[in-house]
């Protein structure tokens, strides 16, 4: 298998070429340099970062009032503060207000897995996706993530990324030939005609792994990449829902409000069949790294190939 | 603008906000009638604008961070030109584009406010872009007392100065009443001047309902080179309608016909005394 890589350090990197051409490309963060792995771009382009301190609603606000005389600003910040401290100002100052300004949440959902719950981001998808006119996207891999930023950069408009903290294993590689990302479009990574499993960020690794484990008991799993969580693509869902006998969504977020909840709702207005959803329990977690807490909580291959296979027996 | 035209534009503005407030049935009249001074100051001669292109790129940018009291706003808005004063009726009314907080739909307006805190965030982010690009515009917000004890307030105090921001200038509608009565009761605010000038500003005091306090405050800025410029000017909620003035529950009160037509008329020989002199 090819090298793994981090998504973090995927999506600053292609930002700093991308940077190096535009001006107008600022990026702003709140004493998080080594977190968002941005020691680099730092360095390269000192006059296009602005450092705010440990204060991140007023490093929402600033980006917007950056947007209004012209720049692009791209926030760089932990998920779990960012989504969490400035939710007001992501809700007034950039997404009803109009603003260009896309903001990267690094180490999302457990990737801080044994800091405690203060350090988790499980609400972010529930929260940003109320809010009218914020894309919202979860890149799966490195390769994706470059995609987005490549894609996102020219245009205007509120976007929130979430990627994790650890280097993962690359899921769009040259030999799977498939585009990484279109905006608003789910990946098809794997056909199948018994279940679908529509999946978001880190998570989608296990489901194509899952899907592995399924095949060899011979049950062909559909593997949907839903990177985009808003806007939705509903017609991927309800095509799934029609070709497959069920879904199982999978997301590293709560089990409220987000991935799972929005499949549910598309399914039942569209073509009802059996849907599980799986994500983070609503209640405070134990405590281990990511992949202990994918084991734990039924999210790693092995527990989403189970909850498969009971949801078909039912 | 001399300064007893901006005074007889004031008055046109204190009308135009009451009748918008009376015909709505809502909005938040105190401390529009406080800020109608320094609001009418800005737009009839202290920022660079063109009504005409409102994205001029010469332009100074403005930001009530205070947004509920937009109704002074939509009037010097509407009288320079940048919208037809006729939508003013429209105020709050089904489907207006005249919402009871600002709007940046409509053209002039930069930002949507209403949340309280956010204005100085966004107004220190925007004199960062400009100092980037070495122009000159200037950032002008207007903020009121109560918003103070947002801790975002002082996270952008801190910005402003550690970036030397003196494009940026920040005017405190400082009337002392907020919705649940003094701001020295609700959360004290004093020694106002000292923590903002502990925070790295250069703080001026002055009579916010004075004309001739407003402009010549408003024309030194910068007041040091390399600071952010404070205007703390003390103003009194509900200036101009004498039963309104300093009474916190004309915050968000609207005015009955009776008190609506007498207020009306006192406007109207203000007016007359100023044509007179």
């Amino acid at each position: 298998m090819s090298e793994k890589r981090a998504c973090r350090e995927a999506y600053t990197t292609a930002l700093l070429e991308l940077a190096k051409n535009d001006p107008s490309i600022i990026v702003i963060s709140s004493d998080a340099r080594g977190s968002c792995s941005l020691n680099n771009y730092v360095k390269a382009l000192p006059d296009q970062y602005i450092e705010i301190g440990i204060a991140e609603q007023n490093e929402i606000g600033i980006s917007a009032g950056l947007s209004v005389v012209g720049k692009k600003p791209f926030v760089c910040a932990p998920a779990c503060f960012l989504t969490a401290r400035s939710l007001e100002q992501l809700k007034v100052d950039v997404a009803y207000s109009h603003q260009n300004v896309k903001i990267l949440g690094v180490s999302g959902g457990v990737s801080y897995g044994a800091l405690g719950a203060s350090h988790h981001t499980l609400h972010d998808i529930a929260a940003l996706r109320c809010f009218p006119d914020l894309t919202v996207i979860l890149p799966s891999d490195a390769a994706q993530t470059e995609e987005v930023v490549r894609t996102i950069t020219d245009m205007k408009g509120a976007f929130f990324i979430r990627v994790g903290r650890e280097k993962i294993p690359q899921i769009y590689t040259e030999e799977l030939g498939i585009k990484p990302f279109t905006l608003g479009k789910a990946n098809t990574l794997r056909e199948g005609a018994d279940i679908t499993l529509v999946s978001c960020g880190e998570l989608v690794y296990h489901s194509l792994e899952a899907a592995k484990l399924l095949h060899e008991k011979g049950i062909e799993a559909r593997v949907l990449d839903m990177a985009t969580l808003k806007p939705f693509d509903k017609e991927a869902i309800i095509k799934a829902a029609k070709e497959t006998k069920a879904i199982v969504s999978i997301e590293e977020h709560s089990i409220n409000g987000g991935l799972g909840a929005t499949v549910s709702q598309v399914v039942c207005e569209n073509h009802p069949v059996k849907v599980k959803t799986l994500g983070l329990p609503d209640e405070y977690l134990i405590t281990g790294n990511s992949l202990e807490l994918f084991d734990y909580y039924g999210l790693d291959a092995k527990g989403i190939a189970a909850s498969a296979e009971e949801l078909l027996a039912k | 603008m001399t300064i007893h035209e901006l005074k007889q534009q004031a008055v046109e503005t204190r009308k135009s906000l009451l009748s918008m407030i009376y015909q709505a049935k809502s909005g938040h009249t105190g401390g529009a009638l406080s800020s109608a001074d320094i609001i009418t100051a800005l737009y009839f001669e202290i920022l660079k604008l063109d009504p005409a292109n409102p994205d001029w790129e010469g332009r100074d940018y403005f930001v009530l961070s205070k947004g509920h009291s937009v109704e002074g706003y939509l009037a010097v808005l509407a009288r320079r030109g940048f919208f037809d004063e006729a939508l003013l009726k429209t105020f709050c009314q089904y489907k207006s584009l005249l919402i009871g907080h600002p709007n940046n739909k409509l053209p002039g307006i930069e930002m949507n406010t209403g949340a309280l805190g956010h204005g100085l965030s966004i107004s220190v982010g925007m004199a960062l872009g400009l100092k980037k690009d070495k122009k000159t515009n200037r950032v002008f917000t207007l903020m009121g007392d109560g918003e103070l004890a947002e801790g975002s307030v002082w996270e952008a105090a801190m910005a402003a100065s550690h970036y030397k921001l003196d494009n940026l200038v920040a005017i405190i509608d400082r009337n002392h009443l907020q919705i649940s009565g003094s701001t020295e009761t609700v959360m004290s605010q004093e020694p106002l001047q000292q923590r903002f000038e502990s925070f790295g500003w250069h703080v001026e005091v002055i009579e916010g309902n004075d004309m001739d306090q407003v402009v010549s405050a408003l024309k030194a800025v910068p007041f040091t080179e390399g600071k952010p410029s404070l205007i703390i000017a003390n103003t009194t909620k509900g200036k101009g309608v004498k039963q309104m003035e300093d009474v916190a529950a004309w915050h968000h009160g609207v005015p009955d016909q009776s008190l609506f037509e007498e207020a009306m008329l006192t406007f109207e020989s203000m007016e007359k005394e100023l044509d007179n002199v």
